[in-house]
């Protein structure tokens, strides 16, 4: 790494730091209905007027079954719109271009992808999809995901936090006008999902994304319904420039971790990513509202030290991740050329050819390190836009990206699936370390019990099932080798990358695999729904289960749930519990191929 | 019931373990711990594939015989943990011996074995006799040797009604004669149940237990699930895992260290309540006792050492001290109370005024009455009194006396200093006032600093007057009390707690304190109370030691800290052998793996074998301090934190990298591998 | 389940409302913003021949196989360079068909620009972009193609090298780079009337 490097990378580091506290604090605002911010003047209005088409009380709490049911519900409606969409877009204006339907297995994987903020691209962009499927199919999603993931996220913090409405008392006989004192029912609330899915959505989304969507278009980002330009090359080529309206779908691509590209080349394309600056404010953008949830959490359960502390083991194992990555990328001597004559040791030739890193599937105005760090920040949430090719990292530098997906996007994470994923580990570390201090282990006052340790173990044990089981059936299947673009250990990190990304809900790829198949389409699909849904049914359940918990008074005996130590716990609670699983596969895949790549061995 | 130590490893104990080794290996009560479960079904497949392998037949045999060991070693723990209790059980069953019974019916008496007693029989026991079953005194009073329960030698008075009813089966009657109603269940006394808890025959699995093995359990399924997908991850590589080797993987993978130990921790959390002479009515109420974080303490017995001493002599104006001195000792002499008698000392120790004749002939002693609330003596044509202060108040002045402002202010003064003053006049002249104080026992102020350093509060509960009762705990150091408290107070003060979130633990005996010990998180009834008041609690301290309640906390939280701390490091442990059978699995088709073998392990074979040997010794290495359980010092969480994740959770992570390199080192000289 | 469908209603609406804003009023919005003050980059940074037809974005390279033109980095997009199908080669570190890929280009590199056979040759020049369309190229391999255009063009290597200075874009967020479509341009400027060869 440079000087220059450092410099990038402090910037963004001090951009990050600056930022969390003044989103935590307008989150804080926008994820309670009484909520008030600087926009109600020009918003309260069009929010007044969705709740009642959609004919909800946003006062009206839910505990976490009805939150859950109305979030399933809706990601429902969702898939089944886009899938629709996909699938008539021949039909549909804004096609310019006249691409025909997307098949039914395509379709069905991009929809889901879309649905559960994977955003993976089956898809080639500006091949495959109208401008009214981006527009409205796609960028639909982007906005909604996003706006549930943060909902399940404040959902599960309030179940934490010990809030007075955490529970209403209602007496189900109260609509005949006879309430009966002793047939009360309790229910502990957790909020109301249409109220957290709108005031996201007009309130925090929609705002940050006109402003970045003007900046973008500053940098060069186009947005426009013209059909594709031709033009004649200063050498007299012909050459075919895609365009269409993208400014307006980036922003909230980035801002919401969706990361599924206007175009197939994602953000390596030069028009969804022209500069250094836009590469900068997009990456920024990736982790903003997810490094402010900390804050939020911080806020909402009194202990800002919690929440900095939670923060703190975030960014240590993205500071690590990132200038390992960096690291490989930015070698000297990436390719070792064996010459063609050679039949002794291929390293007596390496001097002849000097690389200023690894620059196979990169961006010359990323350079290195904006590519790697691009990459980290991208598989640290659960975005999953690209600005280089990670399929040409080198070995480990492509094990980073791989790695933090299998540590569930904890690191910031993806908007609401990173905290909540963490606060799962929070939960494991808090009972493992609590007992250690010689209590019943508690979670900031609230005890953590069977129920809590069965349904935090739940979601590891299914994104584990998910990513070692599908990769482990590909990798035996025709359907699943046929698709590699890499032989040799690279091949079976494609396949992991593949199942990990999805399961992770991130979306980027070794995009070497060709995945537009009915097998990948469909396997990956399940292992996108599996990752959504299977993770936060649990976590709405562990809200639940929190929420009905009173909160034992803090004391000297409580375990401690800020400052180093706890940072560290929780550090070695996400690397050994959620990481040590795909060592074995990891070896066979990136680590095997790293030494491999040292002594020349090529497939 | 033998009071010393057992050593860690007896003889006695050691041998029938092994025995309860094998014997444990019954797939039935193996699959109770899925863990060591998983262990059994890997050993069972290794030890098969002996048969089905071409080559390796001593790499498979000593892999399959290390893996039995494994699963041997966590059974020989769990036994050994059973033998110490059974060891206790046994000291127990002895009193147990079937004693005859002397049934009245209808004013009857008959002679019935002791195991045929109905609830509700009546039976009469006298010196000599051991009492058959746990009872309720309903008539007489005689002294009891309870040695055989609490190895107190000591005999204790048992009385009809009142707090001193109750008498255990098994103890025996030294003097007079008493009607005993049988309040156990046949086979369910007191003595039945405490054999049951030491022998860990009818031990339930704790809620913490619980929560911990649901951990455990989706540790071994997701480590299973690992260990199933590289089979096809090796068919895409080109490598064949052999069944012996991925099973070698699993098994060192799953946290077979917590998991064999685990039971024994528990067993031998109750063990040491035990030998503290606590009895608990379940596993639930130790571990509740480390989670206690306010302990409401009586003030007497526990706090002070029950009775009121004379301090001081304070006379009124024109009298001196030594004439008040003489006259409350005169006033004192009849008085056979520990009240009194330490008036007598005091002027003895002061003024070397000794104690006069009983037996003087003029002398007409007057007992305190609850009318008069007062006593003294009438010598000489003198009548001296000494009281309360507002009854002597009024008798003074009954009499036409003036009681002095400067009486009234030393009373007043006295009293906020927690002592409490005693008016001692002759006829209508007010003498002065003598000072009774509350001695707080030695060294309970550290103990309380202890109990705030672990977060735990600590609350006083008196009679006295709230002046009294703030004085007191200011010296004993509590951080907060309760004046005046009745025993509905202090149940409402449990419920108050428990509704903020606070665990409650506090201590007996009294019929009227059944419902607060039963309300209470952790209820410890002391063994003198009443049948009602040891109900009520989950635990018995046959000791009847208040104080008590603290080593009780201590040894809950040992028990919750020996648990977390064995699971962190047998968590950690994974990492040096992941770096110990990953590249010993890969080396034969990846030789450029090499340097991942940081431990520089001679062969694959040595290595792979190593990790499984370091995994199965490291049980038996362990089973001194499951049994012991991990040093507790009385610390804030976070340094307690701190100080276990550094020795068990850094300590995890490098002792299996020496280990395994010890061992590798070892077998590859002795030519095993 | 009953919870299920009961939300099933608002569900539906919310899609149907939110979708109205986000993917109408909201992109509605900024294209006309982005129109009104952006218009050139909105529509993609179209530039303008000299012979007055587009001939490119000054964002999206274009192949220049031409002895006098700078010539990009490889392409793996489409057939090179395709603008409509945008990507990279996806080719891991061991892969064969990579590594020759690099050494055939290190030695058509060094042929074509007169290098030495030991040479070192900058990582951009033999790699394939991300995107298949990066319109740059590093300073140091403009600097090395300097000489090259120069003498097929009659110019002074000084004045190529001022043209890479005037078509170099800095900034302390990532490295210097060259933009090869308007280097090539300017090029051709200075060098009129030889016109473009083919």
């Amino acid at each position: 790494m440079h000087a220059t490097d450092w410099l990038q990378f402090a910037l963004f580091l001090g951009a990050l730091t600056l930022i969390t506290k003044p989103l935590g604090l307008y989150l804080l605002q926008v994820l309670d209905p009484a909520g008030r911010t600087w926009l109600d003047p020009v918003l309260k209005p069009l929010e007044k007027l969705t709740y009642k088409l959609l004919g909800v009380d946003p006062r009206r709490e839910q505990d976490w079954k009805q939150y859950t049911c109305a979030m399933l519900a809706f990601s429902l409606a969702g898939v089944v719109f886009t899938y629709a969409i996909l699938r008539l877009q021949g039909v549909l204006p804004f096609n310019p271009q006249g691409l025909p339907g997307l098949s039914h297995h395509l379709a069905f994987n991009t929809a889901v992808s879309f649905m559960t903020n994977t955003n993976w691209q089956s898809y080639g962009g500006e091949s495959t999809v109208s401008y009214f499927s981006q527009m409205v199919g796609l960028t639909f999603h982007n906005f909604t995901s996003a706006a549930a993931g943060i909902g399940i996220a404040a959902a599960l913090v309030r179940g934490i936090s010990n809030r007075k409405t955490n529970f209403q008392v209602r007496s189900p006989n109260a609509h005949d006008g006879s309430p009966n004192p002793t047939n009360l029912e309790v229910r502990f609330t957790l909020g109301n999902f249409w109220a957290d899915l709108v005031r996201c959505t007009y309130y925090l989304l929609l705002p940050i994304c006109v402003v970045f969507a003007i900046f973008l278009v500053s940098q060069g980002m186009i947005q426009n319904f013209d059909p594709y330009t031709k033009v004649k090359t200063l050498e007299g080529a012909e050459q075919v420039i895609a365009q269409g309206p993208m400014a307006s779908q980036i922003p909230i691509k980035m801002l919401g971790t969706n990361g599924g590209g206007f175009m197939n080349a994602n953000a390596a394309h030069p028009f969804e990513n022209p500069t250094p600056l836009s590469n900068f404010f997009q990456m920024l953008a990736i982790l903003a509202i997810g490094s402010g949830l900390t804050y939020y959490l911080g806020r909402m359960v009194k202990n800002q030290a919690h929440g900095w502390a939670v923060w703190a083991a975030m960014m240590v194992l993205f500071v690590g991740a990132a200038v390992t990555c960096a690291h490989f990328e930015a070698g000297e001597r990436v390719f070792q050329l064996v010459p063609e004559t050679a039949t002794t040791e291929p390293t007596s030739l390496e001097t002849r050819f000097t690389l200023d890193g690894n620059m196979e599937g990169k961006e010359t105005r990323f350079g290195t390190f904006g590519s790697s760090l691009f990459a980290t920040v991208t598989t640290a949430a659960s975005c999953g836009a690209v600005n280089a090719m990670h399929d040409s990292f080198t070995p480990i530098g492509g094990l980073v990206p791989l790695f933090l997906m299998q540590l569930g996007e904890v690191v910031i994470g993806g908007v609401g699936a990173g905290l909540y994923g963490m606060l799962v580990f929070v939960v494991l570390a808090v009972f493992i370390a609590g007992l250690m201090v010689g209590r019943t282990p508690e979670y900031l006052g609230k005890k953590i019990q069977a129920k809590e340790v069965k349904l935090a173990m739940l979601s590891l044990l299914v994104l584990t099932a998910s990513i070692l089981g599908f990769t482990a059936w590909a990798c035996v299947s025709d359907w699943g080798v046929v698709g590699l673009n890499n032989a040799g250990p690279h091949g079976l990190s494609e396949m992991l990358y593949a199942y990990s990304s999805t399961t992770g809900n991130n979306g980027s790829a070794f995009a070497g695999l060709t995945a537009n198949t009915p097998w990948y389409n469909t396997t990956l699909g399940f292992a996108m729904l599996i990752g959504r849904f299977l993770m936060i049914v649990p976590v709405m359940a562990l809200a639940g289960s929190f929420a009905a918990k009173q909160a034992a008074p803090a004391g000297p005996g409580t375990f401690p749930v800020h400052g180093a130590t706890f940072t560290i716990l929780l550090i070695g609670t996400v690397l050994l519990i959620g990481a040590l699983n795909f060592l074995p596969a990891l070896a066979l895949g990136p680590i095997v191929e790293h030494f491999l790549m040292g002594k020349g061995g090529l497939f | 019931m033998s009071h010393k130590p057992t050593p860690l490893f007896d003889a006695s104990i050691l041998v029938p373990a092994i025995g309860g080794a094998f014997q444990k290996l019954d797939p039935r009560l193996m699959v109770k711990n899925p863990v060591m479960f998983v262990t059994l079904v890997g050993a069972v497949l290794t030890t098969v594939s002996i048969f089905t392998a071409r080559t390796d037949y001593g790499f498979i045999i000593q892999l399959s015989l290390w893996l039995w060991f494994t699963v041997l070693f966590a059974n020989f723990a769990e036994a050994v943990a059973e033998g110490r209790g059974k060891a206790q059980a046994d000291s127990l069953r002895k009193a147990r011996k079937d004693t005859m019974a002397r049934r009245l019916h209808n004013s009857a008496e008959s002679s019935v074995p002791a195991s045929a007693l109905e609830k509700g029989d009546l039976v009469v026991c006298e010196a000599g006799d051991v009492i058959p079953a746990d009872g309720e005194v309903i008539e007489g009073i005689a002294s009891v040797d309870e040695a055989s329960i609490t190895g107190e030698s000591a005999p204790v008075i048992r009385e009809s009604g009142g707090d001193r009813s109750a008498v255990t089966g098994g103890t025996r009657v030294i003097s007079d004669r008493i009607v005993v109603r049988i309040t156990s269940e046949k086979g369910n006394t007191f003595l039945d149940r405490m054999i049951a808890m030491v022998e860990g025959a009818k031990r339930q699995k704790t809620p913490n237990e619980i929560a911990l093995t649901i951990l455990l359990s989706a540790m071994t399924l997701i480590f299973l699930l690992v260990t199933i997908t590289l089979k096809p991850f090796g068919i895409y590589s080109g490598i064949t895992f052999s069944t012996p080797v991925l099973v070698a993987l699993l098994v060192c993978l799953i946290p077979t260290t917590i998991g064999g130990l685990l039971s024994a921790i528990g067993i031998s959390g109750i063990d040491r309540l035990i030998r503290r002479n606590v009895m608990a009515t379940s596993g639930r109420a130790v571990e509740a006792a480390g989670d206690i974080d306010v302990l409401l303490l009586d003030k007497t017995g526990t706090i002070t050492i029950g009775n009121r001493m004379a301090s001081d002599f304070r006379p009124a104006n024109g009298v001196t001290e030594h004439q008040l001195a003489d006259a409350a000792q005169l006033a004192s002499l009849a008085d056979e109370t520990p009240e009194g008698r330490s008036i007598v000392v005091l002027a003895k120790e002061k003024f070397n005024i000794r104690g006069r004749e009983l037996a003087h002939p003029h002398a007409i002693f007057v007992p305190f009455t609850a009318q008069t609330r007062m006593s003294g003596v009438d010598l000489d044509g003198r009548s001296i009194r000494k009281g309360a202060a507002d009854s002597m108040k009024s008798h003074i002045e009954g009499q036409g006396g003036t009681y002095p402002a400067e009486v009234a202010k030393a009373v007043e003064a006295a009293s906020r200093a927690g002592r409490t003053p005693l008016i001692v006049a002759e006829g209508c002249k007010v003498l002065g006032v003598v000072e009774l104080k509350d001695v707080v026992k030695g060294g309970i102020k550290d103990r309380f600093a202890r109990l705030r350093k672990m977060g735990i509060k600590t609350v006083m509960i008196t009679g006295d007057n709230p002046m009294t009762a703030a004085a007191i705990a200011a010296e004993a150091g509590v951080d907060d009390f309760m004046a005046q408290a009745t025993p509905e107070d202090k149940l409402q003060r449990i419920r108050a707690e428990q509704a903020e979130g606070h665990l409650v633990a506090m201590t007996g005996d009294g019929t009227n304190d059944a419902p607060a010990l039963a309300q209470a998180d952790v209820g410890v009834a002391m063994n003198t109370g009443t049948q009602a008041a040891r109900e009520a609690g989950n635990m018995v301290d046959l000791d009847s030691n208040p104080t008590k309640l603290i080593e009780i906390v201590e040894i809950g939280k040992q028990l919750l800290m020996t648990r977390g701390s064995l699971t962190t490091f047998s968590i950690a442990n994974d990492i040096a052998k992941y770096f110990a059978i990953i590249p010993a699995m890969l080396m034969a088709t990846f030789p450029v793996i090499a340097p991942l073998n940081v431990m520089g392990l001679a062969s694959p074979q040595s290595a792979i074998l190593s990790a499984v040997i370091f995994n199965a010794l490291i049980i038996i290495a362990l089973i001194p301090l499951a049994l012991k359980g991990v040093t507790y010092k009385p610390m804030g969480a976070a340094a307690v934190l701190h100080r276990n994740l550094l020795v068990y959770g850094l300590g995890g992570v490098l002792v299996p990298f020496v280990g395994i390199k010890a061992i590798d080192v070892l077998i590859t000289t002795l030519h095993l591998a | 389940m009953k919870t299920l469908i009961t939300e099933l209603r608002p569900a539906i609406l919310a899609t149907v409302v939110l979708a109205a804003v986000t993917c109408g009023a909201y992109p509605l919005l900024i294209t006309a913003i982005a129109h009104t003050v952006f218009k050139d980059k909105a529509h993609g940074s179209l530039i303008t021949g000299p012979n007055g037809t587009v001939i490119g974005s000054a964002l999206i390279g274009q192949n220049f196989t031409a002895e006098n033109h700078f010539h990009p980095r490889p392409s793996a997009a489409g057939s090179g360079y395709d603008a409509a199908s945008s990507g990279g080669s996806n080719l891991g570190p061991t892969s064969q068909k990579l590594h020759d890929a690099i050494r055939e280009r290190i030695t058509a590199y060094r042929t074509i620009n007169g290098l030495a056979a030991d040479a070192p040759v900058p990582a951009d020049a033999v790699t394939a972009s991300a995107s298949g369309l990066d319109p740059h190229i590093s300073v140091a391999n403009a600097g090395l193609q300097a000489a090259r255009v120069a003498k097929v063009r009659n110019l002074s290597v000084e004045k190529v090298k001022e043209l890479i200075a005037a078509n170099t874009e800095r900034s302390i967020l990532g490295p210097s780079v060259v933009n090869v479509l308007k280097v090539n341009l300017d090029v051709e400027r200075v060098s009129q009337p030889v016109s473009p060869m083919p």
